[in-house]
């Protein structure tokens, strides 16, 4: 095969416009101090807008780079673009709150931007090689985001545990690529789902184990039981925006690239790995549910809450069809919109000058200030799957795909912890409007929450209005990856 | 057009009042129900004219109500000569009633709902009575049980008002059951609920039988018996009786209008209205006539020993009814809607005549704290006389006579001419009861109005002559209690076409009434007789000497006992059905629902779920190894599944 002595970069422009930002504005924070931080953050929001104006315009064709290890399609584009909305999002929620909290270091924002374009490498991985150099390249930077606020204990402790369990995770999904390597030659999806289709046998026992390894490395980055060890802790350990951060854009990122491993190369093995992900999304989900239950904090609360939400995208995983690739990403879609405006309004919960982070804290919210509450219950009512809210529909495609593709059991299942995990949003919702009333929150919350939460809020509530583009948005995404 | 404004009216005027009294004020909601409904009385009296004494029957439809399989019907409303006369009774009544109330409830807080129950009620009467079809009956049945169980828990903070209006309602409930239970045989057997061709279909039906309860009984006998059990039920006839008395806990007008002149007679309508298959069933017919007379005469009793100036009338309403029960179990269906006609002046009389002294009085019931009213309130005074000589059925047979002495008359005199099964036993406590009603009443009257006064002097100082606003509708209803009677005698039982094709009668039963009306002077004199002799009782026993009740009642203690408790109905019924109902049901929230259901269901299910959740929770034990452990073991676990499985 010829090989072009330059590759071709057009692709990747997106990746490598944030690089180069990431790098100037390192430089610009290393030449004007932490005084320039803000100033950061917002340059890091336009360059993410860019990012996004790229990913949009870039080609709608699907096409390889770099030898054939970098692909864009268009679900990498979609998934690119909910990381970008992720990642921004986060960014504008972070700059008050690492101002307040004397955490105010030009560093913040940039790894953000780094870890993002770790993410955007992993979802256009289209090699065991390139998809571990964007994994790590996103994970390192964030266990230092989540250590971001070294002089209290529990953020070190968070980032260390996600540090040493990242780095087992790493050693299994490397274990896991070397003997898929070894048993078929090959570290190209589209070279090794070649060798699935034409040998049309039963795929050998060690290619199984490697998969089942590599499985494992993805499941810790989505958080999916029993590899979600981490999450509770880091999440209540980690500074609330990184929270934020962990809880949005890498779970998408991680999610669509376990999409893709699974379905490019592996969808030969589909009845092999769909038992690994059914299990596991049974997991996640019950887990998910009943653990959550009695909690205290909401952060940790939400920890849980998200392992549940990816054992939800994993029954769409599980079907092994498009309609249930599809489900996954409107389920994530979803889910990233719900979360951004939950964590928005977490980073609110402010009383004299101290974040809180107690769910009593929350008490009486909806007589001290109603239009806050009313946006949280529409959220929480949205992610425990009220309809006619986003949330539900959510479910509702991934548990379509599951039953159109006969796995009844999982789709009982899933609307079962549904029902158990609806039991703590919506205590948190009595929790607001029956509690005698708390210390009321710190007002104002400042414009660019209240857009955030506005904007999410309305999503939330409207999705039901107007499904149709996202639906064909997804349908198109979807039909990209399945050959 | 004038028959849809007659029922609608009313109805209309209920939902303004209901949903808007509070905005509309209490003045108009008054206003606009009390004209309503006087203009359809107004019609309603037209109406009578058009179409009593010929042929001619109204149906107007409103709407094509349900279709569904073979049940098939309308809403629809039928105008017979039947209906023309309830028409009449009921929106007289009603509209009178209304007027009244003004003045009644002037010092009440909520005007308007009463307002608007009390049009809600006529609306709902209005429909029973024009129903062209059993399930339409029905629905105005339940519409009237409904509004009457709102207007006697009226007064909601009086817990005895509202033990009264669940009491009323839990035993019309077992009436209606069985009046729907009726109506569903109806529908088995004929595959139709309209009354045209039930009763068309009738006479085949005569003679076959039914599995009813495992036995094969007379089909009409079976329909009739349990659409009977209805009309005890609302027209408080022995064993279903119990709740009538109660009802007296809400306003005093509607007692006059719901449980004297309209609602309770609904039971004796349905007979009527139903005489084609009644008239076929004569075990049934010997039924309700024994269940007549042996209300009549228990209710008749008991009425002498109340001290409660409502209850005396509530028992002398259940005593009427039960007369005009036996007059239609004798197949005289004519006499007892003209007892029920004539009864509903004078006994809705008598009610708001009690109403204004009950209001003089600063809301004192018991008669033994009155006495002595008659120069205070000369006027209800003459008016109450008038109601209970009426009541009493005092006149002179060919001359004149009070309305009840034609009404009431005319029943026992069929009862005397009558063979039917019960006849012989109804007459007999026909002519005891006749004498009860006027010792009773005479009774009511002395120790209200004539003799010592009782009361304290302040409340005697109070008492007042009622206003005009009262008194007017009174004496509406006193020249009822006087000329009904003689007026409506000759159009209601001996005309031959005033009924039209309403009622239906064999040719044995029209010869019995026949012959009723031509029996010698001195056996249409006994009962006048038997009231007579009543009244001077009462006066004997209670003007010359009124230690002597006293001295009977402690003679016979255990019979004064008997009465005074109303033959211990209540306590047995208590002991026998209620205290045994709620211990089952205290068992079965207590040990079916409480430990079994919610212990095994909901209960049982979130502790077992937070059960499942703590232990969830604790797995996250914070140390490191033990997360990594936990990752190895998954991996450890899914490899060998496919090792071993896969």
């Amino acid at each position: 095969m010829p090989q072009a002595p330059v590759p071709d970069i057009l692709p990747a422009l997106p990746e490598i416009w944030l690089a180069v930002a990431a790098m100037l504005l390192l430089m610009v924070g290393a030449f004007r101090g932490n005084a320039s931080t803000r100033m950061v953050s917002w340059l890091a929001v336009v360059a993410v807008a860019i990012a996004f104006v790229l990913v949009l315009s870039g080609s709608k064709e699907t096409g390889t780079t770099f030898a054939g290890m970098f692909v864009v399609d268009s679900f990498s584009t979609f998934a690119k673009e909910l990381i970008l909305v992720g990642t921004a999002a986060t960014l504008v929620m972070s700059m008050d709150y690492i101002r307040r909290e004397g955490m105010e270091r030009f560093e913040f924002p940039v790894l953000i931007l780094l870890a993002t374009i770790g993410m955007m490498m992993m979802v256009s991985a289209n090699d065991l090689i390139s998809l571990y150099v964007g994994i790590e390249l996103q994970s390192l930077a964030l266990y230092v985001i989540a250590a971001f606020k070294r002089d209290t204990l529990k953020s070190t402790e968070a980032g260390l545990k996600y540090f040493v369990l990242g780095a087992l995770s790493s050693g299994m999904l490397l274990y896991g690529a070397s003997l898929i390597y070894g048993f078929t030659g090959s570290t190209n999806f589209e070279a090794i789902g070649a060798l699935y289709t034409q040998a049309g046998q039963e795929p050998s026992i060690g290619l199984i184990v490697g998969l089942v390894f590599l499985i494992s490395g993805l499941a810790f980055k989505v958080s999916a039981v029993p590899f979600h060890m981490w999450t509770p802790d880091v999440y209540e350990g980690a500074s609330t925006p990184a929270t934020a951060f962990f809880a949005i854009a890498p779970k998408v990122a991680a999610m669509t690239l376990l999409v893709r491993v699974l379905i490019a190369p592996f969808f030969g093995a589909v009845d092999d790995w769909q038992q690994i992900i059914t299990l596991i999304a049974i997991l996640s989900m019950g887990y998910g549910a009943f653990a959550a239950l009695r909690q205290a904090n909401i952060k940790r609360l939400m920890a849980y809450s998200s392992i549940g939400h990816m054992g939800f995208a994993l029954v769409g995983l599980a079907a092994g069809t498009e309609q249930g690739v599809q489900s996954v990403l409107i389920y994530l879609l979803i889910y990233l919109v719900m979360n951004i405006g939950a964590f928005a309004a977490i980073l609110t919960m402010r009383v004299k000058g101290q974040m809180v982070e107690g769910i009593d804290d929350l008490a009486g919210l909806g007589r001290n200030n109603p239009m806050l509450a009313l946006v949280l219950a529409i959220l929480f009512f949205s992610l425990a799957g009220i309809p006619p809210l986003a949330g539900f529909f959510g479910k509702f495609y991934v548990f379509l795909a599951a039953i159109d593709a006969q796995l009844y059991t999982l789709a009982v299942l899933g609307v079962l912890s549904s029902v158990v995990g609806a039991y703590y949003y919506l205590r948190i919702i009595k929790v607001m409007y029956f509690d005698e009333p708390a210390e009321s929150f710190e007002r104002p919350i400042g414009r660019e929450m209240t857009l955030i939460l506005g904007a999410s809020t309305l999503f939330t509530a409207f999705f039901v209005v107007f499904p149709g583009p996202f639906l064909a948005w997804t349908q198109q995404a979807a039909a990209a990856l399945l050959p | 057009m004038m028959f849809i404004l007659i029922v609608f009216l009313p109805g209309i005027a209920a939902l303004i009042a209901g949903l808007y009294g509070r905005l509309l004020g209490d003045r108009p909601a008054q206003l606009i129900t009390s004209f309503a409904v006087t203009l359809s009385a107004i019609l309603s009296i037209v109406a009578f004219f058009q179409i009593t004494g010929t042929d001619e029957v109204e149906r107007i439809q409103v709407l094509h109500w349900i279709s569904s399989g073979g049940l098939d019907f309308s809403w629809a409303i039928l105008v017979d000569p039947l209906t023309a006369v309830m028409f009449v009774v009921v929106n007289g009544v009603s509209a009178l009633v209304h007027w009244y109330s003004i003045g009644y409830m002037s010092h009440d807080p909520h005007k308007p709902r009463f307002f608007a129950y009390l049009s809600l009620f006529t609306f709902a009467m209005l429909m029973l009575v024009s129903a062209d079809n059993f399930v339409q009956l029905f629905f105005g049945w339940e519409g009237v049980g409904l509004a009457s169980y709102l207007l006697i828990g009226f007064w909601f903070d009086k817990p005895a008002a509202n033990a009264a209006a669940i009491k009323a309602f839990l035993v019309n409930r077992i009436g209606d059951f069985g009046f729907a239970l009726g109506i569903m045989a109806i529908f088995l057997v004929f595959n139709s609920v309209d009354y045209a061709t039930v009763f068309e279909k009738a006479p085949d039906v005569a003679g076959t039988s039914i599995g009813f309860l495992g036995m094969e009984l007379d089909t009409l006998t079976v329909i009739t018996f349990l659409l009977f059990i209805g009309a005890m039920g609302k027209s408080a006839q022995i064993f279903l009786h119990t709740w009538l008395p109660d009802a007296m806990e809400g306003p005093t007008p509607v007692s006059a209008l719901i449980h004297a002149a309209t609602m309770v007679t609904a039971g004796v309508f349905l007979v009527a209205r139903t005489s084609p298959l009644f008239e076929l069933a004569p075990i049934t017919l010997g039924f309700v006539t024994v269940v007549g007379a042996v209300t009549a005469l228990f209710a008749g009793t008991v009425a002498l020993a109340q001290n409660d100036i409502k209850r005396v009338i509530a028992y002398s309403t259940c005593s009427q009814l039960g007369y005009m029960f036996f007059a239609a179990g004798l197949s005289a269906y004519s006499v007892a809607i003209f007892h029920l006609f004539t009864h509903a002046f004078f006994k809705a009389l008598l009610f708001l005549g009690a109403g204004s002294v009950i209001h003089a009085m600063s809301d004192e019931q018991d008669m033994r704290r009155m006495g002595g009213l008659f120069s205070l309130m000369p006027l209800t005074g003459t008016m109450m006389w008038i109601g209970s000589i009426s009541l009493a059925g005092i006149g002179i047979s060919g001359v004149f006579g009070f309305s009840g002495f034609y009404s009431k008359d005319l029943i026992l005199e069929v009862a005397w001419a009558s063979d039917a099964f019960g006849a012989n036993l109804a007459y007999w406590v026909g002519l005891a009861v006749a004498l009860l009603t006027a010792l009773y009443s005479g009774r009511l009257l002395f120790m209200t109005f004539h003799g010592k006064a009782r009361a304290s002097q302040s409340a005697m100082a109070h008492a007042h002559e009622a206003p005009l606003s009262m008194n007017i509708p009174n004496m509406v209803l006193t020249l009822g209690a006087v000329l009904a009677g003689i007026f409506a005698v000759h159009g209601f039982t001996e005309s031959e076409e005033f009924w039209g094709d309403s009622l239906f009668m064999l040719e044995e039963s029209v010869a019995i009434l026949e012959a009723a009306h031509h029996l010698p002077f001195w056996v249409k004199m006994i009962p006048v007789l038997a009231g007579l002799l009543g009244l001077l009782l009462a006066w004997y026993f209670y003007i010359r000497r009124p230690d002597l009740p006293a001295k009977i009642a402690e003679a016979n203690r255990p019979l004064y006992q008997f009465l005074l408790n109303k033959w211990y109905f209540d306590e047995i019924y208590e002991a026998l059905l209620v205290r045994p109902m709620k211990l089952l049901g205290y068992a079965l929230w207590r040990i079916g629902d409480g430990r079994i259901i919610d212990g095994f269901g909901p209960d049982g299910f979130a502790a077992l779920v937070m059960g499942l959740a703590r232990r969830s929770a604790a797995l996250q034990s914070g140390f490191l190894y033990h997360y990594a452990f936990a990752m190895l073991i998954g991996v450890a676990v899914l490899v060998s599944w496919f090792l071993f499985f896969g």
